[in-house]
């Protein structure tokens, strides 16, 4: 026996296993950065001052440490992203195999700029002695957008199979791989909403 | 995903190799028996583990005969065991046991097995992910064992590693991370596989009113694993990065340890490790405790011959318990000094949730009644676990009161309390489980006098462990002392407890082996049964004895026209109806 619903939606449901399975998954991601920004409130607010005193200079608030501009920039660059992925998308349900291509790879390079351009942050922190350990300010900081960036480069792997290797399935079974680009887009939306809601935390508030 | 063109799980009559067939299978049958033999495994060697620290603590500071001898000088020199040590077992009892032993039972095993056959689907409906559930838990536990082997042992700051003490262990306590986030993965991939199974692949007929309450505890198990492991993750992350990172998420300002101001940035708090830790670690009871619902309810209504009483609000409550039981958390925490608005809230949500909890024990309590009841073996363990159950829980509302946990939190009254409802509550309802399906996995059924002597050996042994420990508790022995609580004088009069705990904990571990026994010899040589050998109307009865692994469940898509329970339906000739039996007296309820 086949497992049903694998590509076609079940009638009472109106969805198809994947894409139940993913919002599932992205109920679970939800808790997990959850946590996380509990744990930012949490600390914050015992926090005396915040950011308060890194390396014996003391800063009145989070956009003295980080630069905002940089941070923006990365905003608009994963929302443009996430508009990219859902035309991918989009041009799949017109059978536009090659439009797809296209808009998938735009959304790929997109993803890896807002890493090259995270990296540079990083390492501008680095190098002037800004690691995790130099208080709860910095620690909130990597950690959250690391573990963020972690997710970023699990979306480029998965939209890179999707563009490359995996792309053979729109030969054998169009309607599959379709709801494969429809269900990775869904992850991406997700990083990108944490994203949005990383950047005014720490960066502007 | 598999791709619907192809046509290799079609029942064709090709063979697969004994590696795809037995190893990496993907079929969730395979899977269930693997999670099930894996976390027996697991489950005895926590227990070892505990038989070990039994001694000391009924012979604070003597050499263990034997095996103490067969341990190193690091951990036992001269075969008495080390505090450090103690420490480690007792760190990993609470890890091992939970889990890596009785969850993975519960759902990965139960879970795996019986809900696609109970809901009439062909599989799981990722087997993919299913397969990849068991391996990464797998991988967890292995990383778990390993622990010990690392400079200073295994982790040794409780299964709750609180910090800054787990914060300041040796390597241990990483490696203890990095288990948990495998374990955390694979609960989480099991979870999101239930849940879809549950919803998408219901055989036609089978509404949600209609599946066994089994099937409902496991659906609202996984909405808890689901959502109340990531916090735990979360948690971890913040506390690996304090290991290995140098932050100070969980150390605050001026932390001193043994007489040393520790070279830390500061900042942090240790009172958020323990508001995300309870955060799943409270949910995770009812993850230990509602399957082994699930299971008992499934063979009381079989063996009362009856349909269960007040099935419909034993759902309801079920439902009503997964989400309270995510706003309970706080009552580890009354002692921290958190302030007594937040204390009663939490403590009103915890009377609130023992409603529930009482509504499906009483519902199991009045299914007994005016039932014809057959005292199968599975029986006789799913009545046992009604009383310990019971005790358990009862036990746990002064606990739940913050002036009566003031006095009783952190003693042995709490380790008695929660053994009670997961060793003779949750581990007596998985024997029960094990007995029930055991003539599903394998078309025989186990020898029932062996049985019953592991069953009166293993509840007598488990009362006499736990029991004491709340008269232990009430005097207010502490539950992490190396020498049991000898250093205090308030101890002194209950501290001869401990030997009678001690030998009954030895010989529930002898008794075990009857057990382990019985489920060998029985694959081979237990009696031959028929498919449905319990008489039982739920549809994994329908498929064939040992459904062949591998190759879908049923012969054809079953049709469900009735309730889980319609045994003794006035005017049928028989005492049970399956749920996929056609008939004009159909179930009475239709709605939804």
């Amino acid at each position: 026996m086949e497992i049903p619903y694998t590509t076609t939606a079940r009638p009472d449901t109106g969805l198809y296993n994947a894409k139940i399975g993913i919002w599932l998954f992205l109920a679970s991601e939800v808790m997990l950065f959850g946590g996380l920004f509990s744990a930012y409130i949490f600390l914050r607010i015992g926090a005396p001052e915040w950011p308060g005193t890194i390396l014996g200079e003391n800063f009145a608030s989070s956009f003295d440490v980080l630069s905002v501009p940089i941070g923006t920039f990365n905003t608009m660059v994963l929302i443009a992203s996430s508009v990219t992925v859902v035309m991918a998308w989009a041009q799949l349900m017109l059978k536009d195999f090659k439009k797809f291509r296209y808009y998938m790879g735009l959304t790929i390079l997109l993803a890896m700029v807002f890493l090259v351009v995270k990296g540079f942050e990083y390492n501008d922190k680095f190098v002037h002695g800004y690691f995790p350990a130099e208080g709860t300010f910095l620690a909130v900081y990597f950690t959250l957008t690391g573990l963020h960036g972690l997710h970023v480069l699990g979306g480029v792997v998965v939209m890179a199979y999707l563009w490359g290797p995996g792309a053979k399935m729109w030969e054998t079974n169009p309607q599959q791989f379709t709801n494969r680009v429809e269900v990775a887009g869904l992850y991406w939306h997700f990083v990108d909403l944490v994203w949005i809601f990383l950047f005014p935390t720490i960066y502007l508030l | 995903m598999a791709t619907t063109a192809s046509h290799e799980t079609s029942h064709g009559h090709h063979e697969e190799s004994f590696w795809r067939k037995y190893v990496f299978s993907t079929d969730h049958k395979v899977i269930g028996i693997q999670y099930g033999l894996t976390s027996l495994v697991f489950l005895f060697f926590g227990f070892t583990l505990i038989m070990l620290m039994r001694w000391q603590l009924a012979y604070p500071g003597e050499p263990i005969p034997i095996f103490g001898f067969l341990f190193g000088e690091e951990t036992m020199p001269g075969g008495v065991m080390l505090p450090e040590f103690y420490n480690q077992l007792g760190a990993m009892h609470g890890t091992i046991m939970v889990f890596l032993g009785i969850v993975p039972l519960a759902v990965g095993a139960f879970g795996n097995y019986v809900v696609p056959l109970q809901i009439g689907a062909p599989d799981m409906a990722f087997p993919k992910l299913n397969m990849a559930s068991y391996w990464v838990f797998f991988c967890g536990g292995v990383v778990m064992l390993a622990s010990f082997w690392f400079p200073g042992g295994a982790a040794k700051a409780g299964w709750t590693s609180y910090p800054p003490l787990a914060n300041i262990e040796t390597t241990g306590q990483t490696m203890w991370l990095i288990g948990m986030t495998f374990l955390i993965t694979s609960s989480l991939l099991g979870a999101v596989n239930f849940l879809t199974t549950i919803i998408q692949l219901r055989a036609p007929g089978m509404t949600y009113w209609r599946m066994s309450f089994f099937c409902w505890s496991q659906f609202v198990t996984s909405f808890l694993l689901l959502l109340a492991f990531p916090p735990l993750q979360a948690a971890g992350i913040l506390q690996l990065m304090d290991r290995v990172g140098g932050t100070s998420f969980f150390m605050p300002t001026g932390l001193v340890v043994s007489g040393q101001a520790l070279d830390i940035a500061g900042g942090g708090s240790p009172l958020l490790w323990q508001h995300l830790f309870w955060f799943l670690a409270h949910p995770e009871v009812y993850v230990l405790i509602l399957p082994a619902l699930g299971i008992v309810a499934d063979i009381i209504a079989n063996n009362t011959r009856k349909p269960l009483w007040g099935f419909k609000s034993m759902v309801y409550a079920l439902i009503f318990l997964g989400f309270m039981s995510f706003i309970v958390w706080a009552h580890h925490m009354f002692i921290t000094g958190m302030g007594t608005a937040i204390s009663t809230f939490f403590q009103l949500t915890t009377m609130i949730i023992s409603i529930p909890s009482v509504i499906i024990l009483s519902a199991l309590f009045i299914s007994l009644w005016g039932g014809a009841i057959r005292f199968t073996t599975p029986m006789l363990f799913a009545l046992g676990f009604l009383p310990m159950f019971g005790i358990g829980g009862l036990t746990g509302l002064p606990l739940g009161l913050a002036p009566p946990d003031i006095h009783l939190h952190d003693t042995y009254y709490v380790i008695g309390h929660f053994h009670y409802v997961v060793a003779p509550g949750t581990i007596i309802a998985m024997f029960a489980g094990i007995y029930y399906w055991f003539p599903k996995m394998t078309g025989r059924k186990m020898n029932d006098t062996l049985a019953k002597i592991h069953f009166w050996g293993t509840i007598i042994c488990m009362n006499l462990i736990f029991m004491p420990m709340f008269i232990q508790g009430m005097a207010g022995v502490s539950r992490r002392l190396w020498d049991a609580g000898a250093q205090y004088t308030f101890a002194e009069p209950t501290l001869h407890w401990n030997v009678t705990m001690s030998h009954a904990a030895w010989l529930m571990g002898i008794i075990q082996f009857i057990f382990i026994w019985n489920l060998f010899y029985s694959i081979k040589k237990g009696e031959k049964v028929s498919d449905n050998p319990w008489e039982a109307t739920t549809l994994e009865w329908s498929a064939t004895t040992s459904p062949p692994l591998g190759h879908g469940n049923f012969e054809v898509v079953p049709t469900v026209y009735r309730d889980a329970y319609e045994y003794s339906v006035p005017g049928s000739s028989k005492d049970f109806t399956p749920q996929n039996e056609p008939g004009e007296k159909e179930s009475v309820r239709e709605e939804a």
